[in-house]
Order: C-alpha cells, then sequence, then structure tokens
C-alpha cells in the first residue's frame, strides 16, 4: 500500500480551522512529555500551566493584560506577512514608540489633563512609525533585506532604552534603580475592572481588531495587499506598486508596536523600566500565525499565548521551573502549526485503494 | 606596542571565529537554495549543548562534536518542516529562533555562573614561540583553526568538487537540477545538517572558549549577524571570511574606544556599533556599484516539491 501526497487544488478551509487545535493539541502532549523529562509531576504542572490562571477574576484581567500588545502587534505583522513583507523588528518598535510616549508623559510629568494620554498615543505611534520607516526605506529605495534590519535595529532600540534609563531619564528618588519616575495619574491608563490591571488598551486593542478586519476583507487597500503578497506579477499587472505596499504594511505594524509599547508603559508599568516585555514583539509572530493572519484568528490566538505567558508565571512559583519553558513551549506551537499546516495545502491519498479500482472496472 | 598590537589581534580573531563558522555554514545552505534563518536558535542550542557535555565529561574533545550534533539535530527540525512538510522557510525559521532561545535558557538554567576551563591554546613547538608571528598565527585553540580550515575547504567544495556543484545547481535552479536526477531533496537535507553542525560549533565557541561560561541568550544577535554576512559575502566563502574579521575588528574596536572613552558617552553607544555597522554595510552592499555583484542563488528561500 502506496501513499501519494499530492497538492490540493484549492487550500482546505475546515483544515485552516483544524490545524491551531491540532497544534496546540501536539504541543500539550510535548509538554507533559517535556515536564516528565524534568521529573516534574506532568499533570500537576501542566494544571499550573493552563487551567489555573482561568480560575480567578485576577487571571482573567491578566490574560486581557498580555493579551492586548500581542493583539496590537499581531495584526499589524500579520498585514504584512500577507503582503511578504517580513518586519520581525517590532519589539524596537515597541520600544521606541514607549521611549516616544515615556517622553511626553515625564515632559508634563505632575500636570493634569485628559490631553495628556492621547498625546502620549499619538507621541507612542509615531515613535514606533518612524522606527519602522527605517527599514521600510532601505528595503524600498535599496533593497535591503528587512528581516535583518528591523531586527538588528531592535537591539538597537534596546540600548537607547538602556541609555535613557540609566542615564537622563533616570529616577533622582529611585535609590539609583535604572528606572524613570513613575508616571502621574493622568498619564496612567484607566482601569477597566476594579481591583485587576485591565486597562483600557485591551478594548483599545480589541476595535484595531475589528478595523484590520474591516480593511483586510472590505477596501480596495486591502485586496492589494493580498495580491501584492499572493502573485507579485498579477499585482504589477494591476497596477498596485510592491513599494508602497511595503511603506504601508511596515509604517502600520511600526505604529501599533509603538502604540503596544506605550500600553505597556502607561499601563501595567507606570514608567520606563530596561525590560518593557518578555518579549511581546517576537511572540506576536507567533500569534499572527496562530492566528491565521487573521484579525480575528489572532485575537484568540493571542488569548493562548497571554496564557502561555502566565501560566508560565504560575509554573514558575509552584514548580520553580524556569521561564524559558514559556518560550519553549511558544516554538514547539510555531512548529506544529507550520507542519500540520501541509493538511492545509496536501492530502495524502492511498495509492493501493486506487489501483484497485482501476482493476475492478 | 607590538604586543598590545598582537593581543588586539588574538581578540579580532576570537571574535570573528563564531560568526566565521556560523556563517560559512549558511552559506552552504543558501547555496543549496534554502534560508534558515534560525541561526541563532541552533547557536544557542551548540553553545548550551557543548558547555553541558563538557562540564559533565570533563572534555572539551566530547563538548565540541556535541554541539555540532545539537546543532545539526535542531536544523534537521527546520529541515523536515520546511523540506519534507513545506513549511515557509522564514516562519520556520523565526519558529527555530524562538525555540532555540527557550530550549538553550531550559537546558542551561543549572549552568549559570559555573566556570569553565577555556580551550587550550595549540602549542605549536618552534613556530608558536615566534616573535609577533607565533602568537599571530599560532597561538589559537582549534577551534580557530578549524574554522578557517572548514572555510578553505568548502570554498574548495563548492568550487572544484562534482558534489559542490551539485548543489549550486541545485540552489541555482531546483526544478533542472532535478530532471537531470538530482536528489534536489536529499541535497538539502545534508546542506541543512551541515549548517545546523557549523552554526552549533560557533556557538561552542562562545561558550567554551570566547566568554568561557553560559548565559542565557549569550550570543546576543550574533547569529542574525552572521545571516548579514553571507548577503555582505555574496554567498562566496573567502569574503564571508574577510567579512567576519571585519566584524570581529568592528566588535574589538568598540570595546577599545570604549575603554579609551574620553568624551564620556555612555558605554551602551559603542555596544550599538555591530548591529548599526550591519545595518550599514548590507546597505552598502544592496545598493551603489556593488549591486550587480550580488549573485543570491536563484532559488533561494523557493520551495521544491518533485513532481513525481
Amino acid at each position: 500500500m502506496l501513499l501519494r501526497i499530492e497538492p490540493r487544488p484549492e487550500v482546505s478551509r475546515p483544515f485552516t480551522c483544524a490545524t491551531p487545535a491540532i497544534a496546540m493539541l501536539l504541543t500539550v502532549a510535548s509538554g507533559w512529555l517535556l515536564f516528565l523529562a524534568l521529573g516534574l509531576a506532568p499533570g500537576e504542572t501542566l494544571y499550573q500551566f493552563l487551567v489555573s490562571p482561568l480560575l480567578t477574576l485576577n487571571g482573567l484581567a491578566e490574560l486581557g493584560v498580555k493579551a492586548a500588545p500581542l493583539v496590537l502587534i499581531g495584526v499589524g505583522l500579520a498585514i504584512g506577512f500577507r503582503a511578504n513583507v517580513w518586519n520581525i523588528g517590532a519589539e524596537g518598535q515597541l520600544t521606541i514608540g514607549a521611549i516616544a510616549a515615556g517622553w511626553v508623559a515625564l515632559a508634563f510629568w505632575g500636570q493634569e489633563g485628559l490631553w495628556i494620554l492621547p498625546a502620549m498615543c499619538v507621541a507612542g505611534m509615531l515613535g514606533g512609525l518612524a522606527y519602522a520607516a527605517i527599514p521600510a526605506f532601505l528595503k524600498t529605495r535599496f533593497d535591503v533585506n528587512e528581516i535583518l534590519t528591523s531586527l538588528m535595529l531592535t537591539y538597537v532600540a534596546n540600548l537607547v532604552l538602556s541609555v535613557l534609563v540609566f542615564g537622563p531619564w533616570k529616577d533622582p528618588d529611585g535609590f539609583n534603580f535604572p528606572q524613570t519616575k513613575l508616571f502621574s495619574e493622568s498619564a496612567i491608563l484607566p482601569i477597566l475592572v476594579e481591583g485587576t490591571r485591565l486597562h483600557l488598551g485591551a478594548l483599545v486593542a480589541l476595535g484595531v481588531a475589528v478595523a484590520a478586519w474591516l480593511l483586510l476583507s472590505r477596501t480596495v487597500v486591502g485586496f492589494q495587499i493580498e495580491v501584492v503578497g499572493q502573485a507579485p506579477a498579477a499585482a504589477r499587472f494591476a497596477g498596485f506598486s510592491g513599494k508602497r505596499t511595503v511603506w504601508l504594511t511596515m509604517l502600520l505594524g511600526g505604529a501599533l508596536a509603538g502604540l503596544a509599547g506605550t500600553f505597556e508603559a502607561a499601563g501595567p508599568i507606570g514608567q520606563l523600566i530596561p525590560k518593557l516585555t518578555p518579549g511581546y514583539g517576537f511572540t506576536a509572530i507567533i500569534v499572527a500565525f496562530l492566528g491565521r493572519l487573521h484579525p480575528l484568528g489572532i485575537v484568540v490566538a493571542a488569548l493562548v499565548m497571554a496564557l502561555s505567558y502566565i501560566g508560565g508565571e504560575n509554573a514558575q512559583v509552584t514548580a520553580s521551573l524556569p521561564q524559558a519553558a514559556t518560550g519553549v513551549f511558544q516554538g514547539m506551537l510555531l512548529f506544529y502549526l507550520l507542519a500540520s499546516d501541509f493538511l492545509v495545502r496536501y492530502r495524502v491519498r492511498l495509492l493501493a485503494a486506487e489501483r484497485k479500482l482501476v482493476t475492478a472496472s | 606596542m607590538i604586543d598590545t598590537f598582537v593581543l588586539v589581534i588574538a581578540t579580532v580573531v576570537a571574535a570573528a571565529t563564531p560568526l566565521l563558522l556560523a556563517a560559512t555554514g549558511e552559506l552552504v545552505v543558501e547555496r543549496a537554495g534554502v534560508l534558515n534563518l534560525g541561526v541563532e536558535g541552533m547557536m544557542l542550542i551548540g553553545a548550551v549543548t557543548g558547555f553541558a557535555v563538557t562540564i559533565a565529561s570533563g572534555h572539551a574533545s566530547l563538548g565540541i562534536p556535541a554541539a555540532a550534533l545539537a546543532g545539526a539535530a535542531t536544523a534537521l527540525v527546520f529541515a523536515v518542516l520546511t523540506l519534507t512538510l513545506m513549511a515557509n522557510q522564514v516562519a520556520t525559521g523565526l519558529a527555530l529562533t524562538i525555540f532555540g532561545i527557550g530550549l538553550s535558557a531550559l537546558m542551561g538554567a543549572s549552568y549559570v555562573g559555573t566556570p569553565v576551563a577555556p580551550l587550550p591554546k595549540l602549542h605549536l613547538p618552534g613556530l608558536s614561540d615566534l616573535a609577533v608571528v607565533g602568537p599571530l598565527l599560532f597561538g589559537h585553540d582549534a577551534l580557530v583553526y578549524l574554522s578557517v580550515a572548514l572555510t578553505i575547504a568548502v570554498a574548495w567544495f563548492l568550487k572544484h568538487s562534482h558534489a559542490g556543484l551539485v548543489l549550486r545547481a541545485v540552489g541555482e535552479s531546483a526544478e533542472s537540477a532535478h530532471s537531470i536526477g538530482h536528489p534536489v531533496i536529499a541535497v538539502r537535507y545534508l546542506a541543512c545538517l551541515f549548517g545546523g553542525a557549523m552554526a552549533g560549533l560557533g556557538g561552542a565557541f562562545l561558550s567554551l572558549s570566547y566568554t568561557p561560561m553560559w548565559m542565557e541568550g549569550m550570543t546576543a544577535g550574533r547569529g542574525w549577524i552572521a545571516l548579514a554576512l553571507v548577503v555582505f559575502g555574496a554567498w562566496r566563502p573567502w569574503r564571508v571570511l574577510a567579512g567576519a574579521y571585519l566584524f570581529g575588528g568592528v566588535t574589538i574596536l568598540e570595546l577599545h574606544v570604549q575603554g579609551a572613552n574620553g568624551i564620556g558617552l555612555p558605554p551602551q553607544v559603542f555596544s550599538m556599533a555591530p548591529y548599526l555597522a550591519t545595518v550599514a554595510v548590507l546597505t552598502v552592499i544592496s545598493a551603489g556599484k556593488w549591486r550587480g555583484r550580488l549573485n543570491a542563488p536563484a532559488s533561494l528561500g523557493k520551495p521544491f516539491r518533485p513532481s513525481v
């Protein structure tokens, strides 16, 4: 009996939706084995990882806190990935966005006014946008690979932040810790659920996802992005500019990452510190793929990844599991997803069965 | 004066070696038409494996091959996903890096702060004792010589061997290579494994010779710089060698300028140098008069599935 693998004439829709679930199941199974290998009780650890965060109000609120930046960045990246624009420097754009927003917060420190938060958001988005403009410019003008430049600039962004919080922006009353002053009240995002850290940014992220969905499915711009990504030659015939698409998707992704940075600084952190995120900019790449590059799918995927962060923190406390375990889970999830995507584009057939049919007829 | 010069050159060589190993490996992968962005992850897995095996066995001579094997094993995951299961190479490479960063940190958690004896410098009787030339050329550890030897071997392999010709054919046009009977997928698998082993060796050099110790994320972007070096070197081994040493020089220059810093700039500003240099070099290479001489393999990053 022979197996024959053949490309499907069209991608399988049922499998497109089923593969994230398959990938998650395989990841949990691998996690079981990993925990066994590390000498931990697998059932108990997985429970800590996946279930316990969902049982308390605070856990659910934290899910929103951590999913918000992932949604914002993931949506931005997904729009780029659809057009074959590989911005993987969202972490750096997030950092520069947070710096810009932090600059506004510190410049007007102690002042009151409803305009401060919106001004921070604008500054943050402009910061991220400007930082993404560098690889976009190099890509469109000199054809420099955006993957490498955007990533290199991430290291630079982190060093810029480090210069500021260790130097001129350091809180003079902060016992010499590398951090800025705590932002004043009017530069902090309002809390949605009293007693938790769930902030307004989570709602904004949801709104952005819906807006992105409309952009992609209902507008000509969305159509252009799709065509440029899937059929560059056809796009040229249709007069859709590849360069414009690079600019558009990079700047959009940068602005959204900058907004995510603003929300981190003005939300759960409330100041600038050397390490703003546990790598949201990179995790958002996984989120984008897990969500099938679809804005609404990305919301679901971001919640799953947020769960892995909180679960990782819980397991760190209860099972003294290193924080790095989260990264292993996230990497495995993406592997399994990419592997099971094979089923979306190919089908496996039993060759022997077919031959019998031929003989019978 | 001469002593300082010799010392500086020795540090340049040390800074260049991990880049050279990883970049030469990736060069072979890309010449076969595959783009593996997971170099950073493979280097980290190699670094932690080489370190752990050396500590456990007491022999770096076991740790180094273990690092190469671990790098190759990591690359195998990439190869299965992209070559057999036809997954997107960019996405899979990124996944490999995220996975490698996490797994290496998990594996290395208990080794943080553990000291290890750095790789011994090879002492060649007579040669190593020569003034200036001795320490300059004959005062390094085995991995340094291995990196140069492997680069020469790769250069010869690609240019003069039949297998190298097949590999290049596979990278330039997978369809044509397939139609005249070359095993495209098998060649690409082997190239990926070689690239992984080389990245693993690069990582082992960091944890066993350069630092020498294990730290989470200790490659600090070197895997990405290695990827940039392949572009910089226009997919040619000798140019990659020159590029690696040039970047080693930039890294060391940064340290020295930082040390003699009279203008009071924060140290982080100097740490930006290698990353900014990478961006600048990529720009110069991709633009300007060098442009026409770039010879990226024509099938680079394009998936291939034999039709029969």
